[in-house]
């Protein structure tokens, strides 16, 4: 096991290295100084040396890669170009609307899929099975961002039971941003319970094929006990590995939606800096963003190398 | 053929022939505007109600579609065109270091949320419909490369591939005379998928400002005017948006059908 960890720990840091090379890479064909930037074309031309040595913009591309790099170690992002604060202040504010929202959807997803899943999977080829695997088929199709402008027609301007949009943060207490939040993860949430009421669904048909589940039949159980404690959980498997991928791309799910909403997550911080060229700060989000894909996704392996042997083996 | 890939089939040739109509015919012109009679709700003239811009908006949404199912379809093929070579080359080299740093390479690709991609791109070229359709096809080489490699894989195993290896063909026209014919069902399931997801990723990136700019119309673009308008004329999204659904839902249709109908496992299961 520590040694199938070790491997894959080397992968992961050999991954985060190739994608900071690339990010870094991407943003410096960018055309135009910063510095002159932020000063203005007026600007001193003493001054905007001055800027540049401070911002740590002289140097070869590879020591500024290596004190970009070795900064977002230490926690340090740089500062940002626009509002000369440090950048990581900046995504961490940001990121107390995002991240919640993300975990909220993850949760309604997880909630909603599952359960339908398993209930398409248990009723095969009846009514609710169809209904179940026809609303999944809807799920996917429709854009969740504009799922997200009906619900606000719906719920905020028809029945006035949520807000438009907007978040009041968290110091208006735990309820209030709760519900703000609503609406938003609902949307969030759609796409992705549908992709993992069908994983269920078609995971849970192959292990109820299996002969354990005729023994467990056998010995007596109903075929709802059955199911319950033989062939759900062995059917949990695929599903957890698309519940990982999920976790993973949530955060960029949740950057679309929240333009919808007007949130001030860390979708509205990346739109504005694209906008005001504040490239670092583009630069910051863009590799949080992929460090938490590849993250989730060593942590996923590692769970499953722990519950799976044979898995350890097969590297 | 089976009922999803009729139904599916059905409604995209549908939307796609409307979008397709757009080149040479719509109710309106798109680019005309008529300022004193936007924001019409539907009715005989205007059967989907007009912009706010007073255009048609049944003529916007077929001008649209094309342009929506352009981009999606410029960025399949960049997807197979590095896809299938990559994958190719990684499963004729199986095990090698070339295998392992095409495969390595694609996992790097693939930890890019499309997104992220897209803002990267946008963030230095400036936002456009080609820098949109750069991400997704970027997204894209990852998939089709697995597709074709995990294919080609139990292809080679093969005896007529072994045949041919003996008849003393290099790997290369062997992948390209033999694998590749036999992968392309694969390709045509996975590339229809990939093109649903190219017209909701079209959308999605239009929606923010990253993908399709005025004064061109996209399914997307649409969306993004109805934003701000949308408690006051709530048609302007509505109806860009059904369409959407009614292409995405179409393809995924005859997608998942196709797949069923090729496998011939399913299909004798079924007889």
């Amino acid at each position: 096991m520590l040694r199938y960890a070790l491997k894959r720990f080397l992968s992961l840091v050999l991954s985060l290295a190739v994608a900071s090379l690339i990010i870094f890479f991407v943003i410096e064909i960018a055309p135009g100084d910063p510095a002159t930037f932020m000063l203005g074309i007026n600007a001193q031309e003493d001054t905007v040396a001055a800027l540049r040595e401070e911002l740590g913009l002289n140097g070869t591309k590879l020591s500024r890669y290596l004190s970009w790099v070795s900064g977002m170690l230490t926690g340090d992002f740089g500062t940002s170009y626009t509002y000369r604060t440090p950048v990581a202040q900046m995504v961490a504010d940001r990121l107390k609307v995002s991240l919640p929202l993300a975990i909220f959807g993850l949760l309604l997803s997880v909630l909603i899929g599952i359960p339908a899943g398993i209930y398409a999977a248990t009723r095969r080829g009846k009514g609710g099975d169809i209904a179940v695997m026809g609303a999944t088929q809807l799920g996917v199709a429709v854009p969740n961002f504009w799922f997200a402008m009906m619900l606000v027609l719906l719920f905020a301007i028809k029945l006035r039971w949520f807000g438009a949009g907007g978040f009041p943060g968290w110091d208006k207490g735990f309820w209030v941003c709760l519900h703000a939040l609503t609406l938003p993860a609902i949307c969030l949430a759609l796409p992705q319970a549908a992709i993992l009421a069908r994983v269920m669904r078609s995971s849970l048909l192959d292990v109820l094929g299996e002969d354990f589940m005729r023994t467990a039949r056998a010995k007596g159980l109903t075929h709802l006990q059955a199911v319950w404690r033989h062939g759900v959980r062995n059917a949990f498997i695929p599903v957890l590995t698309i519940i990982g991928l999920q976790i993973a791309f949530l955060l960029a799910g949740a950057i679309i939606i929240e333009q919808v909403f007007y949130l001030p997550g860390l979708g509205r911080l990346i739109f504005q800096s694209i906008n005001a060229r504040d490239l670092i700060v583009v630069e910051s989000v863009v590799m949080l963003l992929v460090f938490s894909v590849i993250v989730v996704n060593f942590l996923v392996d590692l769970a499953y190398a722990a519950v799976d042997p044979r898995l350890r083996s097969r590297e | 053929m089976n009922r999803n890939m009729i139904l599916g089939g059905g409604l995209s040739a549908l939307m796609i022939s409307g979008a397709l109509l757009s080149l040479v015919w719509t109710p309106y012109d798109v680019a005309l505007l008529d300022i004193p009679n936007k924001l019409q709700t539907p009715d005989a003239q205007n059967l989907l109600g007009t912009d706010h811009f007073g255009r048609d908006i049944l003529s916007m949404i077929m001008a649209g579609a094309r342009t929506s199912l352009g981009v999606a379809l410029l960025a399949v093929a960049i997807g197979l065109a590095f896809g299938i070579p990559l994958g190719l080359l990684a499963a004729a080299r199986k095990g090698s270091w070339l295998d392992e740093l095409i495969m390595r390479g694609n996992d790097v690709v693939f930890a890019f949320p499309l997104l992220a991609m897209a803002i990267l791109i946008t963030a230095v070229f400036g936002p456009s419909a080609l820098n949109a359709i750069i991400a997704f096809g970027i997204f894209n080489i990852p998939v089709f490369a697995r597709t074709v490699r995990g294919g080609a894989l139990s292809l080679w195993e093969r005896e007529f591939i072994m045949a041919a290896r003996v008849a003393g063909k290099s790997s290369i026209r062997i992948s390209f005379e033999h694998i590749l014919p036999n992968i392309v069902n694969l390709l045509i399931v996975q590339g229809t998928i990939q093109f649903a997801l190219g017209i909701q990723v079209e959308a999605a990136l239009s929606f923010v400002g990253l993908g399709v700019q005025p004064p061109v119309p996209s399914l997307g673009r649409m969306l993004a005017d109805a934003q701000t308008l949308v408690i006051l004329a709530p048609h302007l999204a509505i109806f860009p948006g059904l369409a959407i659904i009614l292409i995405v839902l179409g393809l995924n249709l005859f997608g998942d059908g196709l797949r069923d109908w090729l496998d011939p496992r399913l299909r004798m299961a079924r007889s």
